[in-house]
């Protein structure tokens, strides 16, 4: 589903963030991307939704050469991802509800089936009950579940999360972790960078050591 | 269907943000609507004083006075010679006599004219030309004046050709006015969004990385800029009726004093329509330059 090959991304004016580096997912894996703070994990995970571009190597999800996409068919692509950030990006004026319906009305979903879809990610994260609440009311944990939601709602083949549990305590990481578990277990592709793979037993990991794979 | 869906999405989002900041839509509105409030009056005002001298300018006329010393026959013999010109459609003669009656008949005028040792009023004749164009009574007068026993000659419609020149003058100032504030009010939905998307960065940055298109992005901030041109032109609105309802009387009073019959009306509902569509259109324009600016900045 997602081959690199020998990527390297250099920031000016020398900086480098990978070097030379090649991997291959497989449809329905289950990969965490481990390392150092530092050693090029978020800018791996970057270059896959085309938020950052190689250098040199070419990034191919799904035989596309993201590289070399538009901008115009940018948005196509990301339409199949799943994106949880590290400060996840959630909008702050909107209740959990209408940040959750945000990717279905991107894609144009009728209204109602938008808004029975929806209700049924925030269930899947344990916040149905809390859909109306702005989410500065809302725990770190459950701003993190609520990112979640929104990187699923539209049932994306492949999701990827950057330290998706770097900010919880024990008991919450184990809880996050568990739902990516449940959805590589119903056969989407997840790609964690995480510091702790310890919460995601079974999956393949990849080390990054100062930008190259370890 | 798919596309009536995302506008109606887009078209409420935008209302709800310009509710959500009620004094600064206020504001940008009433800024808007004082300067379209501008050119749209001076618009509706020179309808008005054009249709003044409409009913004047249709039928040229000159008048021939003779001079008060001169006899019935002079007159006559002038009224022939007129009349002989193809030019000339018709003539009426109009006779001392009966002018002096005519005025005696006239309130405040009678006590005057009574008081005089003689008859003050020359003979005149009345002349309709069968052609319109100014240049044709100019050629006429100039030449009439030149007959002997003519004291003077007057062209009636001059005024109105007077007004009908000052009406095209103050027509062309009112489209350089609008040409001016269109582009201002452009200006103002221009920096309204471009603050829009500066407050919304975030809310641009999210979609994006969802997957949204730059239409998609684009539509609500386009919406807003129209509606806030509407609003604009609405008050426009507003302003020139509640002017024109506050000056009908006193201008009404005035141009009685000077015989004329000038009544204040609303703006035409054609009027009002290319009023309204004009704002929204311009802060659509506005909106949609500054989109194009702000999606390229932003990528």
């Amino acid at each position: 589903m997602i081959t690199l090959e020998r990527i390297s991304k250099r920031y000016p004016p020398d900086m480098t963030a990978l070097t030379d580096v090649s991997a291959e997912i497989a449809a329905g894996e289950l990969v965490t991307i481990v390392g150092h703070s530092g050693a090029g994990k978020s800018t791996l995970l970057k270059l896959i939704p085309a938020i950052e571009r190689p250098t040199a190597g070419t990034v191919l999800v799904n035989g596309q050469n993201v590289g070399a996409l538009s901008a115009r068919a940018m948005p196509f692509l990301r339409r199949n991802i799943g994106l949880v950030f590290q400060d996840q990006k959630l909008l702050f004026d909107r209740s959990a509800l209408a940040n959750v319906l945000l990717p279905l009305e991107i894609v144009g979903f009728p209204h109602k089936e938008a808004q029975r879809r929806a209700e049924a990610a925030l269930d899947k994260v344990g916040l149905l009950k809390r859909a109306r609440a702005l989410p500065i009311a809302l725990s770190g944990g459950e701003q993190q579940r609520l990112a979640i939601a929104r990187a699923v709602v539209h049932r994306p083949g492949l999701l990827i999360a950057d330290e998706p549990t770097a900010y919880l305590d024990a008991e919450t990481a184990r809880d996050v972790a568990a739902i990516f578990m449940e959805f590589h277990r119903v056969g989407v592709t997840v790609l964690v960078a995480t510091y702790d793979d310890s919460l995601f037993p079974g999956a393949r990991r990849l080390r990054l050591d100062h930008g190259r794979l370890a | 269907m798919n596309w009536l869906r995302n506008q109606w999405q887009a078209c409420r989002l935008a209302l709800s943000r310009l509710a959500a900041a009620p004094v600064n839509t206020l504001l940008s509105v009433l800024g808007i609507g004082i300067a379209l409030a501008l050119p749209a009056g001076g618009h509706l005002l020179l309808d008005h004083v054009a249709a003044l001298g409409k009913g004047a300018a249709a039928a040229p006329q000159l008048t021939v006075f003779m001079s008060v010393e001169a006899e019935r026959k002079a007159a006559l013999d002038i009224e022939a010679r007129l009349l002989g010109r193809p030019d000339v459609a018709q003539t009426e003669l109009l006779e001392r006599e009966a002018t002096l009656k005519r005025m005696k008949a006239s309130d405040g005028l009678a006590d005057v004219i009574g008081a005089l040792p003689k008859n003050p009023f020359p003979d005149a004749i009345v002349v309709t030309l069968a052609d319109e164009s100014p240049a044709a009574l100019e050629n006429l007068a100039a030449e009439a004046r030149k007959w002997p026993r003519v004291e003077q000659v007057q062209i009636d419609a001059d005024w109105a050709h007077r007004l009908a020149a000052f009406v095209r003058l103050a027509r062309t100032g009112v489209l350089l006015l609008a040409t001016l504030l269109g582009l201002g009010l452009i200006t103002i939905t221009f920096n309204t969004i471009r603050l829009q998307v500066l407050t919304r960065q975030t809310e641009v940055e999210v979609s994006r990385l969802l997957g949204a298109t730059d239409a998609f992005i684009r539509r609500p901030f386009l919406w807003y800029g129209a509606l806030l041109g509407l609003l604009g032109g609405m008050a426009a609105w507003l302003i020139v009726a509640g002017a024109t309802l506050w000056l009908r009387l006193p201008v009404a009073e005035l141009a009685q004093l000077y015989g004329l019959e000038l009544m204040l009306a609303l703006p035409t509902a054609k009027a009002t329509g290319i009023l309204l569509g004009a704002a929204a259109g311009l802060g659509w324009l506005g909106a949609a330059l500054s989109m194009r600016q702000q999606l390229a900045n932003s990528r």
